[in-house]
């Protein structure tokens, strides 16, 4: 297995606040990673890290081979790593097709905008939104901008795809949707990290599970050893879902 | 090309007869009209496009005006002075512009403001080059009397505001645009898609500089004699502004008319109320804001071309 | 001494200069308004205070007494009637309106009180005084008390009194003010109106020191901008530190490449401080 992504020892301070502390992880190309923890954990600031909207304060993160802890946001978006917002992030007034247009355009110099739009259709089709692709942004529910979300980032041709609560607020069939397209990424070979709090969509999808707290990387393995790590079960999980789980092996 | 804009290009054009509807007089309210319009277009592409409002077109103007008038003085013909004018603004405005486009709202708004001032200062200081602020005179070029002279800035003028209105139409319609659209509405998305935004931003607050700076060039060469309050009037960097407001930020063809509109309404009242002018500018200024923010084109009836972008 | 000399004129100087900032930075900092007509009311106020010696001679200290609820009552029903109502909006609306109100005032006082500069000239004069072998005018040592006096108060208003807590309140955090049961339209308005009694007090002040005109109100709100950029916005400490860098490098910029320069130097810190620290000295990140 080759490895993608590279954490060596980094933090990452706001003023009094450390978010992460010294944290070190690898990602293999192809693997589904459930990255977890409490709210406050350090996961997004994580993203945030190695995507560029704000730098380490110490630490080194490499990306296919190449040094990206200082590069900027639309460079690093270039070298193939997307992510998707916990609070979505759209181009309000543009419709559904040029939100996902415009992240075909500029991910991939040389692109035009037809080539762009018709690009868009695809991957608007991919999440099943192709009826709204002329509707505005701004007047889609929750559950269809979080698609469209992840449209955009699809539409950056990515290697490594960060997922950060794709689900949040969505009932269970949008859940279950949302499941089976991260399934249809996977197979398709796209790396996957997912800062997810459902741990149903967790163990579905996932191969590897990471755990954060307060900034330190606390556990990181296999979904079975992860669930009984009793560090996990005390930060996170609680004993009640320990013991459910348990139960049912 | 959208309707808008191509109305907006036949208007232009048919504002190239006027030379045949009036004299001397006309023909400068004609051109005091193109250099409006030149300002509000330029304006329009960092301020309507990008969504930064910026108060620094007094400070390119002046600049071009100077950059023309020095060029000029020294012998240069025309030919050469206004185009040197013009990309030396969009050079100088690129620079500065990857520095303060990394600003946001108040701020930029305030830092663009201050240029007017220092470039002020600067053209003042540097007194052996521009005169200080003695004023700079300009020779004239050859002219074959005042109608002949009235005509000819008129039509260059004329020729800048064309090639300030293609320039805009081309960036609306090409991927510079479209990224400029990404930027106001949301530039954090706008990065995390891949696009350069201080790049972006830098070649629109450059676009914005260029013609202003060149018909700054024609300004001076226009009037024969600048000095630096004249030319760094806050009024050019507020005007403009006040011109897409009316017309309906965005749109070039909303703030084009936003500066004919202009122009009539200060000409009646410059007519009328000399004393207090500027107070009825103010009046206008405060009665637009509070009424009518999104410009005329948020009336009934103008909805046929498209609402008018948020301010 | 020179050295000496400098910096007691910097500290008399930078005293003013907090005093003029101080109600643009309450403005700026509390209802995220850049009010342009800052320059105008300060202008206004000097034009009150030489009317009332010159009519009724009525001391200028006295004067303070008479331009603090004038100020604050326009103030008032400028942001209640129509500051208000574009109080949402984006940085573009709200500054031209200012601008626009200011150009309108403007050409009222230039209409009545025309643009030639006039002194306020104490009879009998009250002479100076030397501090450590520095000449300085008595008026104006008065006139950076009396400045000093008025951001104290205004420090006062705002730790003490409820109004001023409820002031900070919106300052700081506006939507947990208003779950607060702050009214915050009626702070904006209390906030503005302070704001243009603190203006008008700094112009009863200035008409002391400084020669009166209509043309010189972009003078005094470029000199607020730069106090307020370079100390933080909506504290009094800010605008004393602000006021005193400020009249530091001017002073020792003007002996070290001449006064001419003076202003150009304090707008390129201007620029300067925006782009690498641009809450100022003191001030907190984030107020946009």
């Amino acid at each position: 297995m080759s490895e993608i992504l590279h954490l060596q020892s980094v933090s990452r301070r706001f003023g009094g606040l450390q978010a992460l502390r010294d944290v070190s992880l690898t990602v293999n190309k192809g693997e589904v990673i459930g990255l977890i923890g409490p709210n406050g954990a350090g996961k997004t600031t994580l993203v945030n890290v190695v995507t560029g909207v704000t730098p380490a304060t110490a630490g080194t993160v490499k990306f296919d081979g190449q040094d990206i802890t200082r590069v900027k946001t639309y460079r690093s978006a270039r070298l193939g790593l997307s992510r998707t917002f916990q609070i979505v992030q759209p181009f309000a007034q543009f419709s559904a097709l040029d939100n996902v247009a415009a992240a075909a355009l500029f991910s991939q110099p040389g692109e035009g905008l037809k080539a762009a739009r018709e690009e868009a259709r695809r991957h608007l089709a991919f999440v099943g939104l192709e009826a709204q692709s002329g509707q505005q942004a701004a007047t889609l529910t929750l559950a269809m901008r979080k698609r469209l979300e992840l449209a955009k980032a699809l539409a950056m041709r990515p290697k490594l795809l960060f997922l950060d609560e794709v689900n949040a607020g969505l009932n269970s069939a949008e859940v279950e949707r949302a499941t089976a397209l991260i399934h249809q990424l996977a197979a398709d070979g796209i790396t996957i990290v997912m800062i997810e709090h459902l741990m149903k969509v967790v163990l579905n999808v996932c191969s590897r599970i990471v755990v954060l707290h307060n900034g330190q990387l606390i556990a990181d393995g296999q979904p079975r050893d992860v669930m009984t790590n009793p560090a996990v079960i005390e930060a996170y999980l609680g004993q009640q879902y320990a013991q459910r789980i348990g139960a049912h092996g | 090309m959208t309707r808008a804009n191509l109305i907006l290009l036949v208007l232009i054009t048919c504002i190239a007869a006027l030379p045949l509807f009036g004299g001397a007089y006309t023909l400068r309210l004609g051109t005091i009209a193109c250099m409006y319009a030149i300002m509000a277009l330029s304006w329009n592409v960092v301020g309507g496009f990008a969504g930064y409002p910026s108060f620094a077109t007094a400070a390119f103007f002046g600049l071009g005006a100077y950059i023309g008038g020095v060029l000029l003085a020294r012998g240069l013909p025309l030919t050469a002075a206004i185009p040197i004018a013009g990309i030396g603004s969009f050079l100088v405005a690129a620079l500065l512009g990857a520095a303060l486009l990394r600003l946001r709202g108040h701020y930029f708004a305030i830092a663009s403001l201050s240029l007017i001032e220092v470039f002020r200062e600067l053209v003042n200081n540097a007194t052996d080059l521009t005169g200080g602020g003695m004023g700079l005179n300009i020779p004239l070029t050859a002219s074959a009397g005042v109608m002949a002279d009235a005509t000819f800035f008129f039509y260059l003028m004329w020729g800048v505001l064309l090639v300030t209105a293609v320039m805009v139409i081309a960036v609306s319609m090409s991927k510079l645009g479209f990224g400029l659209s990404c930027i106001m509405q949301n530039e954090t998305a706008a990065n995390m898609v891949g696009l350069n935004t201080t790049l972006y931003k830098s070649i629109a607050f450059g676009l914005s500089a260029c013609f202003v700076g060149a018909a700054g060039g024609v300004y001076a060469a226009w009037v024969h004699y600048i000095d630096p309050s004249d030319v760094f009037d806050i009024l050019y960097s507020v005007k403009p502004i006040v011109m897409a407001l009316i017309g309906g930020l965005g749109s070039p063809l909303g703030v084009t008319i936003g500066a004919f509109v202009y122009l009539g309404l200060e000409e009646v009242v410059w007519r009328n109320y000399i004393q207090i002018h500027s107070g009825v500018l103010g009046v206008l200024i405060v009665l637009l804001l509070l009424f009518l923010p999104h410009g005329l084109t948020s009336l009934r009836g103008w909805r046929l071309w498209g609402r008018a972008k948020n301010v | 001494m020179l050295a000496a000399q400098i910096l007691i004129n910097a500290l008399v100087l930078g005293c003013l200069y907090a005093c003029i900032a101080i109600g643009f930075s309450l403005v700026w900092g509390v209802l995220n308004v850049i009010n342009l007509i800052h320059g105008s009311f300060i202008v206004l106020g000097a034009y009150l205070a030489w009317s009332l010696y010159q009519g009724l001679h009525i001391s200028p200290w006295y004067s303070l007494a008479v331009a603090a609820p004038l100020f604050f009552a326009f103030g008032y029903v400028i942001q209640r009637l129509i500051l208000n109502r574009v109080i949402t909006a984006p940085v573009l609306v709200t500054l031209t309106l200012t601008f626009g109100l200011d150009l309108i005032l403007n050409n009222a006082m230039i209409y009545y009180f025309k643009a030639d500069y006039r002194k306020l000239t104490l009879t009998p004069p009250m002479g100076s005084v030397s501090i450590f072998d520095v000449v300085v005018p008595v008026d104006r040592l008065i006139a950076t008390v009396a400045a000093l006096a008025l951001t104290f108060v205004l420090y006062l208003i705002l730790r003490r009194l409820r109004v001023g807590r409820a002031i900070v309140a919106v300052r700081l955090d506006r939507d947990a003010a208003v779950l607060m049961g702050v009214n915050v339209n009626s702070i904006y308005a209390i906030a503005f109106g302070l704001g243009a009694a603190l203006a008008g007090c700094a112009g009863v002040l200035m008409a002391l020191i400084f020669p009166i005109s209509p043309l010189t109100s972009t003078a005094y709100l470029g000199k607020a901008f730069v106090v307020c950029v370079l100390g933080g916005l909506g504290s009094v400490s800010g605008a004393l530190a602000g006021g005193i860098l400020l009249a530091l490098i001017e002073g020792v910029g003007s002996a070290m490449i001449g006064p001419a320069h003076a202003t150009t130097l304090s707008f390129v810190l201007l620029i300067v401080f925006l782009i690498l620290r641009p809450q100022g000295l003191l001030g907190r990140k984030g107020f946009e």
